[in-house]
């Protein structure tokens, strides 16, 4: 007979605290609520009482089966398995309740997801992400399985299954405004991490040539990323105001002291610390006995620069090139006070409204884009260092 | 020809090279010898320009090497270091395409000779040009990096303490292949260490250096039996000095007509392997072999021992 603790060390511990977390909202905290408008407090309801007997049943009886695997089974590709179909009954369960409780032909009436509606979404999430890392996938497969699912994603929401609920109707009053600013978003995020990477680069190679400088370039850039990033907007406002009152030139190409301009240098002064950081770091790294055979052979500086250390620098480069985009991608957001645009608007926008529906309609994609960029460059990264060891 | 003329290096007040004058000769090898902080591999680095003299200049076939840019020297000189210096990131057969890729040949040419001297290094080109170097051995990284230092044809090799990372064996293998090397291609071959025995295994003419100062260069045996310096007997070695004068002579040309019923030692080992074997076998004569099985002549303890003192 096995003794207790035997049993005991065989439930897996991840598995017991997601299981433990996720029975005790759904036992305790609203599954959805039910609110009158979109900003009045919601009523609460919980997942029995939200959908039709037969579907919430079922729900019930998907949640238990991942839990039941989360905790007793060890095999990757059924833990995988058992939390992917978890995630898919929570999802038809929620369009379900916002289908059933919505009244017919009433477009005031919003269905909010609830507490326990999201932390059973990030439990049984973990459960997949943590089955994916068990299963030890390739960077390629890594990127395949997070296209895989915001193809998934991007469809089920497409597909007008959730469109009762009370997010999907924001996007639904705001779906114009919402493909600009998220398309906005990215550029801001990408065109700062642009500008740090042509200047950054140089940058830190110089750094790197010129050990007398590191220590007063590299202090510089830390002291800046320090200033938060509100009161960097107000310290850009007055000289970018200035500049467009005295050039009439940058006032046509669009700087001012509000807007895009100061949201952009902000980022792009953010950036610079690991993009130089990091090209000086990795530049360090790079094989001395190598650089000195490459010289010996008759390279130039330059030759060497471009055909050696920078190609193997290369992998802490693009680490600390997915440190700042991560970091933009976020920032950006705020950018959103200062008139920047981008999906702050609709997180601000709905602070001020007190309509949480419309802060989530911002922040969702917000952080589906930081996890997505830094999953590609995550993979990028162990390619490159795979090759160039 | 390589011409060392009153070479000096000097950092503010510490001198690293003091007026260093040799002539290197065509077709050989030269070792330049020295403990560490000798100033050896200044001297090394000064005839490719990767050090740049305070004074003094270097000619190779009478050529002052400050006639044109540093980078278009260094291409026309075979440079291999310690720990071999591969990239990386590149195949062993871009690593070996260096040079020639950095003077514009045909890409034809380069393919061609990247398999010919992967093949001269025993490496089959099929298995290794497409391989990165850390798939390959110490022994091979090192021969990988030596082929690289010869891949345009250089006239002249320079290789600074080129076998120090590796084990005795893998040396040994080394030192047997550059000799070879150096037959096939007739490269000049300049080469800094700090070990005596493969200075005498490899030189044929050994350049002692100590404190920046050239004390003797000559011919291996004259370094044993004429030390122009206290210093140079020291680095030699006194204790074996009569071992290793016997080690610079081959049995084949020591023997002496005649026949011995002793044992058989090859034409090609040294005065010191054969002495050995006699006193392992406790006999009093051998038979000297030559490579093709007939008998070269034969030798005794006693004219083995002949050749173990000055003359």
């Amino acid at each position: 007979m096995a003794r207790p603790a035997d049993q005991f060390a065989r439930i897996d511990r991840l598995g017991a605290l997601l299981v433990a977390a996720g029975a005790g909202v759904l036992a305790c905290l609203p599954f959805v609520l039910v609110k009158a408008n979109r900003i009045v407090p919601g009523v609460p309801r919980s997942l029995l009482a939200s959908t039709p007997p037969p579907g919430a049943w079922a729900c019930l009886a998907a949640l238990l089966l991942a839990a039941v695997v989360a905790l007793v089974i060890g095999k990757p590709r059924l833990r995988l398995t058992a939390a992917l179909v978890g995630l898919i009954a929570l999802a038809l369960a929620v369009a379900a309740a916002g289908n059933t409780l919505t009244p017919p032909d009433n477009r005031v009436v919003r269905i909010s997801p609830g507490p326990a509606f999201w932390v059973l979404l990030v439990c049984l999430g973990l459960m997949a992400t943590d089955a994916i890392t068990r299963m030890r996938p390739g960077p390629a497969q890594r990127v395949v399985w997070l296209a895989g699912f915001l193809a998934i994603a991007i469809l089920a929401l497409g597909s007008g299954t959730f469109d009762h609920l009370s997010v999907m109707r924001e996007y639904a009053v705001n779906a114009e405004r919402f493909s600009r600013e998220f398309a906005r978003h990215v550029l801001l995020a990408a065109g700062s991490l642009g500008a740090a990477i042509v200047v950054g680069l140089p940058l830190g190679v110089v750094c790197y040539r010129v050990p007398r400088i590191r220590a007063g370039i590299l202090g510089t850039l830390n002291v800046i990323q320090t200033v938060p990033a509100i009161a960097l907007f107000g310290i850009l406002m007055a000289p970018l105001g200035a500049l467009a009152a005295a050039v009439p030139l940058a006032a046509r190409l669009g700087i001012r002291g509000i807007g895009a301009a100061p949201a952009v240098v902000a980022l792009f002064l953010y950036s610079l610390l690991p993009i130089v950081a990091n090209t000086v770091a990795g530049l360090d790294r790079v094989s001395r006995s190598a650089v000195e055979a490459a010289r010996g052979m008759g390279m130039t500086p330059w030759q060497m620069l471009s055909r050696i250390e920078l190609p193997l620098a290369l992998p802490v480069i693009v680490t600390g090139i997915r440190v700042v985009l991560v970091q933009n991608i976020g920032m950006v957001t705020v950018a959103a006070l200062i008139g920047g645009g981008g999906l702050g608007t609709f997180v601000f926008q709905g602070i001020g409204q007190t309509a949480i529906d419309l802060v989530l309609l911002g922040a969702i994609p917000i952080v589906a884009l930081a996890f997505s960029a830094a999953v590609v460059l995550d993979a990028l990264v162990e390619v490159m260092d795979r090759v160039r060891r | 020809m390589i011409t060392v003329e009153n070479l000096c290096k000097r950092y503010g007040e510490t001198t690293i090279v003091d007026a260093v004058s040799m002539t290197i000769a065509k077709n050989s090898i030269t070792v330049i010898v020295g403990t560490s902080g000798s100033g050896k591999s200044t001297l090394l680095r000064m005839i490719n320009r990767l050090v740049e003299p305070t004074g003094g200049r270097v000619l190779i076939d009478g050529q002052d090497t400050r006639a044109e840019p540093a980078h278009l020297l260094r291409r026309r000189i075979g440079y291999a270091i310690q720990g071999h210096g591969l990239f990386p990131h590149r195949t062993v057969g871009e690593n070996i395409a260096t040079v020639p890729q950095l003077l514009g040949w045909e890409p034809a040419r380069i393919r061609a000779r990247v398999e010919e001297l992967l093949s001269v290094f025993q490496l089959d080109p099929k298995e290794y040009a497409d391989a990165y170097p850390h798939e390959l051995s110490g022994g091979q990284q090192q021969r990988v990096g030596v082929a690289r230092a010869l891949a345009a044809e250089p006239a002249v090799l320079l290789m600074d303490e080129p076998y120090g990372a590796l084990d005795p064996i893998i040396r040994a293998k080394a030192q047997a292949d550059l000799l070879e090397i150096q037959r096939r291609f007739g490269t000049t071959i300049v080469l800094v260490t700090h070990d005596m025995d493969e200075a005498f295994h490899l030189g044929d003419h050994v350049a002692v250096m100590s404190q920046g100062r050239l004390l003797q260069y000559d011919r291996p045996a004259v370094l044993l039996t004429r030390p122009a310096d206290p210093f140079v007997a020291r680095m030699t070695g006194l204790a074996d000095r009569a071992l290793r004068l016997l080690s610079l002579t081959t049995a084949g040309e020591a023997a002496v007509p005649g026949l011995s019923a002793g044992p058989r030692v090859a034409a090609s080992v040294s005065l010191r392997e054969a002495l050995s074997e006699l006193v392992w076998k406790g006999a009093e004569s051998a038979q000297v072999i030559d490579a093709d099985g007939t008998a070269r002549g034969h030798l005794t303890v006693a004219s083995i021992l002949g050749h173990g003192r000055p003359a």
